[in-house]
């Protein structure tokens, strides 16, 4: 048992925090890039691509650099510290995830090694309209004429979907849920992008008679959808740790100097006792996250630890971004001031792929299967 | 980074794993998981069952019975202990005055008390305490006034916990009434049964008899029982609640408290339903088993990561946090019970299930458990100061 990185992550860590920190030096650098489309640098992802980020998880053969979930958990963590609006769970460890794990040896090669280049963002169309959290993507059909398949149906919100280079759109197929390749400017695609509340982007895509390839095997990729979800679900929580982290900071930092009647903000026992309960909130996520990751590289129960590490992230998540508006106080709430956005992005993530109470119904339905939980194998 | 325990820790908790389920007597271990209370004769027996295998107290120096084992090997050594309902040994002698003695005594004290100590053949009380005190410890006033070579001592603690079975009582009293608040307290080790000393019990809200308090009217005490130096007596305590730390959170005790009462769930509804159909019920049971995982994972990587005997700075989450879940998880029995959790003076004749009767003691017992130790409020003051570095 052993929860430290080594000195190769530890390098890992310190070279992406130095660029995103270069890139995100102020919270103003980010909102004059979140408030142009794409919602996103270029340059800052093109830097990712060539330090080796954008290709860590994949294997080498497909183009990428062969490392595990604990690197992509460092890079999520730092995209969260920044809270960086380059959609690295989104494009690398979701929709690269899928392509990993279902695709064909071709479509590995080809597109992980675009993406590890940093060429080509492909993000997942799931969501519908009328769904909540589901991991099937009934509302989308497809149909099959010859050799040809086509999906009719409509995606929403896509997160990142009106950037995207490549889409991987979920559709009902016979006996589940089949995963498609689809390009954005095939015929019958609609495509009308948005600005969330974060600062992030989605669209809607409608898909009409839309020419699409299988990723993989055309047939039920649930099993695939659920693995590869319950991965990016791990790694949006350290994105999420990353996020909580420096709102933390930045609200301690807040009540040394800040002076209220005279004297610094850190005299009140009230707000301290309050700063030392988001403390607390952090370390307990942190472990329960940081655990979820090893359970994946040690290829444990992937979704019951991502079901964990979300129910925890969700309520630190409230817990912290909350407190951290409210102990600045007015400040707090402006546009021009970070700490709020930290919120705003906590609260996102929150509701991608599953909130708490989401997550916690999940594990009810396990909860008769075991004793005591054993965190240890 | 690495989930898996090395061989040498997975043949580890194995041993320990072995050795509380078989060689703690059944009755003992069942009076645990029923949560009865246990005489002063069972928590005896149990603690020399570990003794005579060596266990009983790991954390003093391998000379006088302790284990060189990692803080790792330490902390499944409590887990197990507490998963097996193995009464952990007798804090005041095995976490508290043994580490010190062995620490700061003369050879004379450890050769005289050490051994006994661990084998509970005298049972220690701890006389820290009084009315006034309360969290500011430092605030104490029992004086021991020296008079050839004995002290004098006067005064009154309190809180003293099982003190009715107390044979020696380490305390902390004021030796320099002049010197600054810290700076004027000993660490005196007096015998119960000298005269002078009188042990009052306080009933407490759980009807029960857990905690005294104990007199002191000029009771003569031989100076050879002074721990160390005089006027060092607060680094010392300082060092014994420093080591009060390790296996602060009973995330053991509290997981297998929990996993029972899901097992009572499974009838506790009307006609001999089961809560866990209940959403709120089942909802409530998850969500606490996940905050224990937390719980125990935070603890995990405090142990991993505490080297040279400092501790990691997350460890004060671990009282924090460990008391509160075990607070709620007291709670959650009486919610199951109902109106059956009034039941608390029920006798052999009545329907209701054990766990029933005793549930609402035990959840107003352990009130106590965010206020010692330093409250709740204490630790919450220790985390916005020595990590957040937020200073009134």
């Amino acid at each position: 048992m052993d929860f430290t990185l080594d000195a190769e992550q530890v390098a890992l860590r310190d070279a992406v925090r130095g660029l995103l920190g270069k890139s995100y030096e102020s919270s103003e650098t980010r909102r004059a890039v979140t408030k142009q489309d794409p919602g996103w640098d270029e340059k800052t992802w093109a830097q990712l691509a060539e330090m080796g980020a954008l290709g860590l998880p994949f294997a080498e053969a497909d183009g990428g650099m062969g490392a595990g979930p604990v690197e992509v958990s460092i890079v999520a963590e730092e995209i969260g510290r920044v809270i960086a609006p380059e959609p690295y769970v989104e494009a690398v460890v979701l929709a690269g995830g899928l392509i990993a794990a279902a695709g064909t040896d071709e479509q590995r090669a080809e597109i992980l090694g675009a993406l590890s280049e940093g060429t080509l963002v492909p993000v997942f169309a799931h969501n519908e309209p009328g769904q909540r959290y589901s991991e099937a993507g009934a509302g989308v059909t497809a149909t099959k004429s010859g050799d040809a398949w086509t999906l009719t149906g409509v995606k929403e919100p896509v997160i990142g979907g009106a950037r995207a280079d490549l889409l991987i759109v979920s559709a009902a197929v016979d006996g589940g849920t089949g995963l498609f390749l689809v390009k954005p400017d095939a015929e019958g695609l609609t495509r009308d992008g948005y600005a969330t509340f974060e600062g992030g982007r989605a669209a809607r895509i409608g898909l009409n008679a839309t020419p699409a390839t299988p990723l993989g095997e055309a047939g039920d990729q649930s099993g695939v959808i659920a693995k590869v979800i319950a991965e990016a679900q791990i790694a949006y929580g350290h994105e999420s740790l990353g996020a909580m982290q420096s709102a933390l900071e930045q609200t301690t930092e807040y009540l040394k100097t800040r002076k209220q009647f005279g004297v610094p903000l850190s005299t009140f026992q009230a707000l301290t006792f309050r700063a030392a309960d988001m403390y607390v909130e952090l370390e307990l996520a942190r472990s329960v996250v940081t655990w979820a990751t090893l359970v994946l590289l040690d290829g444990g129960d992937a979704q019951e630890a991502a079901s964990r590490a979300k129910l925890q992230v969700s309520k630190a998540g409230r817990h912290i971004g909350k407190e951290a508006i409210q102990l600045h106080g007015g400040i707090g709430m402006t546009a021009e001031y970070s700490v709020g956005h930290f919120t705003s992005r906590l609260t996102a993530i929150d509701h991608t792929l599953g909130d708490g109470r989401h997550h916690l119904a999940l594990l009810v339905e396990r909860l008769d299967d075991h004793g005591v939980i054993e965190p240890l194998p | 980074m690495r989930l898996q325990l090395s061989d040498e820790d997975v043949a580890f908790r194995e041993e320990m794993r072995e050795f509380f389920t078989t060689k703690v007597s059944k009755e003992i271990r069942d009076t645990v998981a029923a949560r009865h209370e246990l005489t002063k004769e069972q928590i005896v027996e149990a603690q020399q069952a570990l003794n005579a295998g060596g266990i009983a107290v790991p954390n003093w120096p391998v000379e006088w019975g302790g284990k060189d084992w990692t803080p790792l090997q330490r902390h499944i050594w409590h887990e197990e202990m507490q998963l097996a309902n193995v009464p952990i040994p007798l804090a005041f002698n095995a976490g508290m005055v043994g580490p010190v003695i062995a620490a700061f005594g003369s050879q004379e004290l450890k050769e005289r008390f050490l051994p006994k100590t661990a084998n509970l053949d005298i049972w220690w009380s701890q006389g820290f305490s009084e009315p006034d005190s309360g969290s500011d410890l430092a605030s104490l006033r029992t004086t021991a006034v020296k008079e050839g070579d004995e002290y004098v001592v006067n005064g009154q603690k309190t809180w003293t916990t099982l003190g009715q079975y107390g044979d020696w009582i380490f305390n902390l009293v004021r030796t320099d009434p002049e010197a600054k608040k810290q700076a004027g307290i000993s660490f005196l080790l007096i015998d119960m049964t000298t005269p002078g000393v009188t042990v009052r019990p306080i009933e407490l809200i759980d009807g029960g008899f857990e905690v005294n308090e104990v007199f002191f009217d000029n009771v003569r005490v031989p100076a050879e029982n002074l721990v160390g130096e005089e006027n060092k007596g607060w680094d010392y305590a300082k060092f014994l609640l420093g080591n009060e730390r390790v296996g602060v959170a009973p995330v053991g005790a509290t997981k297998r408290s929990l996993s029972a009462a899901k097992d009572y769930a499974k009838t506790a509804g009307p006609g001999g339903t089961s809560l866990l159909d209940d959403p709120l019920y089942a909802s409530q049971i998850a969500d606490l088993e996940n905050e224990l995982l937390a719980l125990e994972l935070t603890a995990l990587r405090v142990v991993a990561h505490s080297t040279d005997g400092k501790p990691h700075p997350a460890s004060s989450v671990l009282k924090l946090r460990g008391t509160e879940l075990q607070q709620a998880v007291t709670e959650l029995y009486v919610d199951m019970g109902g109106p059956a959790s009034l039941a608390s003076g029920a006798g052999p004749e009545s329907d209701l299930a054990d766990w029933n009767k005793v549930s609402t003691p035990y959840y107003l017992n352990f009130r106590k458990a965010s206020i010692y130790g330093g409250s709740n409020e204490i630790q919450r003051t220790i985390i916005a100061g020595t990590i957040l570095g937020l200073r009134g």
